[in-house]
């Protein structure tokens, strides 16, 4: 059988806002997905360790204070440098269309703004986390 | 219903008669209600007249004739700069009051040039470090005539001390001063979660602005008791109105253990609630809120002065019911919820623009609130007849059943200890939650229909509404004007005002005099949070998912 997923769900710099990050990390846990949740205020550096220490197949980064810009590119940059290479970055907030078509290019996976189900989350995880899996025992 | 919506949206196949009658909170809503609702009501124990005790029906016996709601609408962005011309701009359009919203490094007592304040610099609010932002901020703007609210919190104190310095330097008499500080820490451990330090200290610093206001600034109010932050992270009504009034009762307990008389600063405190979608539950929970500060000030606290029951309270939209899909109807949504907040009888209201689920909104989607406020105030007849609802079976019923529901609250908090034990063992955290999953579970399952999320959903949708974007450039541009204001200021002057706080704080004294004789010296906001922060420490929240 495959191992479950693991997922770090994370808060990162100095926004408080967690409701979604809770509502999304019980979702997943739900959904029989293992969830790490990394609390309030998380650096980027944090965040990329915590995840290549816990060996997580992605971390789902919650932002909701118009920071996304300089974060997500940070923690993605981490995750590199630290060999989490293979870690799906996902996420949700309030981002704007635009801003997340540019993360895209940038790396960052699928992100999910305000009005999305918990259900697109659970499956995009589930979908993204098994291509890559697919991926790697391939290769 | 017509053929063509019933084909429009995936999800848009089902009769509307199909949906579950319950509350945004989970209420069932009865098909009627009639007298044997009201069966232990007592009009003239639990109504009263308007003007009077225990004030159900309002606060004023002519309510909005007599003085129309405060139009606040909350706004800050960017640099002082940017802020203070929206600010003209929306007092040249008749806006009445300001209402400062602060950047997160700001509310959080970080400077602009923080490491931990990269990348969020007057993102959602303006960056104010120093009181030279300060009297930026309301440069050309008569304190000593335009009220002022301020949004901020744990480092609440110190930001006020720069708004009295700043309306000091402008030649305003302090003693005149109207505003209101937010100012409710408890609130940010419960729901936002915008605290530094422990629960103890924390209290201290309110009580010394309670102290403070109450002694030289009468007119201002050094604390608005905040549900609108504990219902955005998705309490019900209920809860919204318990945790709120049970955080109004910790103050008055920690103002009266510092020696304080209720009927000395009872008069000064405020309270600002959030306006959801469910138009009659709102409307009960203000009316409730009025009707329980009232008995238990009287009763419980033994206050004297009919100003200590008083519940005033400012009211902002859900910006939690906005949606990001079709945000024009955003509109509608918040004109319903500010119809519930003038029906409730509130003193002063925020209308949400149809774009914050995106962004900070555009000068074009502000103005659209403002005018709902103006359609509510001058053109639909509402704000002319006191609390039309009264006397309505369900509204009545509705009205009670959340006074019973707040009371079992208070008596749960009870058992715990109270407020701030509740909180360190995570009994709101882990209540909110639940709410909140709750929530979520009844969109997923389509209990609950959101136009254009889960029905009658826009296929193929593009956002089309301008978007308020921050000029990349700020992070390094006040990074260079905070070298500059450090090195042109009196560091031996700063040095010993920051060493004056530092002693002040261990030795328990009231930090408000220091504050204000350190912002003057132009040490900035981080410089006295650190020094607050090497004698309280820092505060860490249980995990609760």
């Amino acid at each position: 059988m495959d191992r479950a997923i693991r997922v770090l769900v994370a808060k990162a710099g100095l926004d408080g806002h967690d409701r979604g990050a809770k509502v999304v990390a019980r979702a997943l846990r739900d959904a029989g997905m293992e969830v790490i949740y990394t609390g309030l205020r998380q650096s980027p550096e944090m965040i990329a360790e915590a995840a290549v220490q816990e060996d997580v197949d992605a971390v789902g980064l919650s932002l909701l204070s118009g920071a996304h810009m300089t974060i997500f590119p940070e923690v993605l940059r981490l995750l590199r440098e630290k060999g989490g290479d293979d870690i799906l970055l996902t996420g949700g907030g309030c981002i704007g269309d635009e801003d997340m078509v540019e993360l895209r290019e940038q790396g960052v996976g699928e992100l999910f703004g305000p009005g999305a189900s918990t259900r697109e989350i659970v499956d995009y995880i589930r979908d993204e986390v098994g291509r890559r899996r697919q991926l790697q025992e391939n290769s | 219903m017509s053929d063509e919506q019933k084909t429009i949206g995936p999800l848009g196949h089902r009769p509307a008669s199909d949906d579950p009658h319950v509350t945004v909170s989970g209420r069932e809503i009865p098909l009627v209600a009639g007298p044997e609702d009201l069966k232990d009501h007592d009009h003239a124990r639990d109504l009263g007249n308007p003007g009077e005790y225990p004030y159900t029906r309002g606060i004023h016996p002519d309510m909005y004739r007599g003085k129309p709601w405060t139009m606040r609408q909350f706004a800050g962005f960017g640099t002082a700069v940017q802020t203070n011309e929206r600010y003209r701009f929306l007092l040249e359009r008749g806006q009445t009051g300001l209402s400062v919203a602060f950047d997160l490094p700001t509310l959080m007592g970080r400077d602009s040039d923080d490491p931990w304040s990269l990348g969020e610099v007057g993102k959602c609010g303006v960056a104010i470090s120093s009181l030279a932002d300060m009297e930026t901020l309301f440069d050309q703007i008569p304190l000593a005539d335009v009220s002022t609210s301020m949004t901020i919190n744990s480092p609440a104190a110190i930001i006020w001390a720069m708004y009295i310095v700043a309306a000091e330097k402008q030649g305003a008499d302090i003693a005149r001063l109207r505003g209101t500080l937010q100012n409710d820490i408890l609130k940010e451990f419960m729901a936002q979660k915008e605290y530094i330090f422990p629960p103890e200290p924390s209290m201290k610093l309110v009580v010394d602005t309670i102290e403070f206001g109450t002694r030289e600034m009468p007119k201002f109010n050094p604390i608005s008791i905040s549900g609108y932050h504990i219902r955005e992270a998705g309490s019900t009504a209920v809860q919204e109105l318990a945790f709120t009034l049970a955080d109004g009762f910790a103050y008055v307990d920690a103002a009266l253990a510092a020696d304080l008389e209720v009927d000395e600063f009872a008069p000064r405190l405020s309270f600002f609630f959030n306006s959801h979608l469910d138009l009659f539950e709102e409307i009960a929970k203000f009316r409730a809120a009025r009707r329980i500060w009232a008995r238990h000030m009287r009763e419980r606290y033994g206050a004297k002065n009919e100003r200590s029951w008083l519940l005033r309270f400012h009211t902002q939209t859900a910006g939690c019911s906005l949606t990001a899909q079709q945000p024009l109807i955003n509109i509608v949504r918040t004109a319903y919820e500010a119809l519930a907040g003038v029906l409730g009888g509130t003193q002063s209201l925020h209308t949400n623009s149809m774009d914050e689920a995106l962004a900070l909104p555009s000068e074009e989607a502000v103005e659209v609130a403002l005018r709902t406020q103006q359609i509510l105030a001058h053109e639909i007849g509402v704000a002319s007849t006191v609390d039309p609802l009264a006397g309505s079976y369900y509204v009545e019923k509705l009205t009670d059943d959340m006074e019973a529901g707040a009371e079992a609250y208070f008596a749960r908090i009870e058992e715990l200890g109270g407020v701030v034990p509740a909180l360190e063992e995570g009994f709101f955290q882990r209540e909110i939650a639940d709410a909140a999953h709750w929530y979520q579970e009844a969109l997923e399952r389509e209990q609950r229909v959101v136009v254009g999320v889960n029905r009658y959903v826009d296929e193929g949708e593009t956002q089309q509404i301008p978007i308020l974007r921050i000029d990349k450039e700020i992070d390094a541009n006040r990074r260079r004007e905070l070298a500059e204001l450090r090195t042109g200021r009196d560091q031996t002057a700063v040095d010993a005002a920051l060493a004056r706080v530092v002693r002040g704080a261990r030795d328990g004294e009231n930090l408000m005099p220091h504050f204000i004789d350190a912002v003057r010296t132009y040490a900035t906001l981080g410089e006295i949070v650190e020094a607050l922060k090497s004698v309280y420490g820092e505060y860490v929240e249980p995990i609760i998912i």
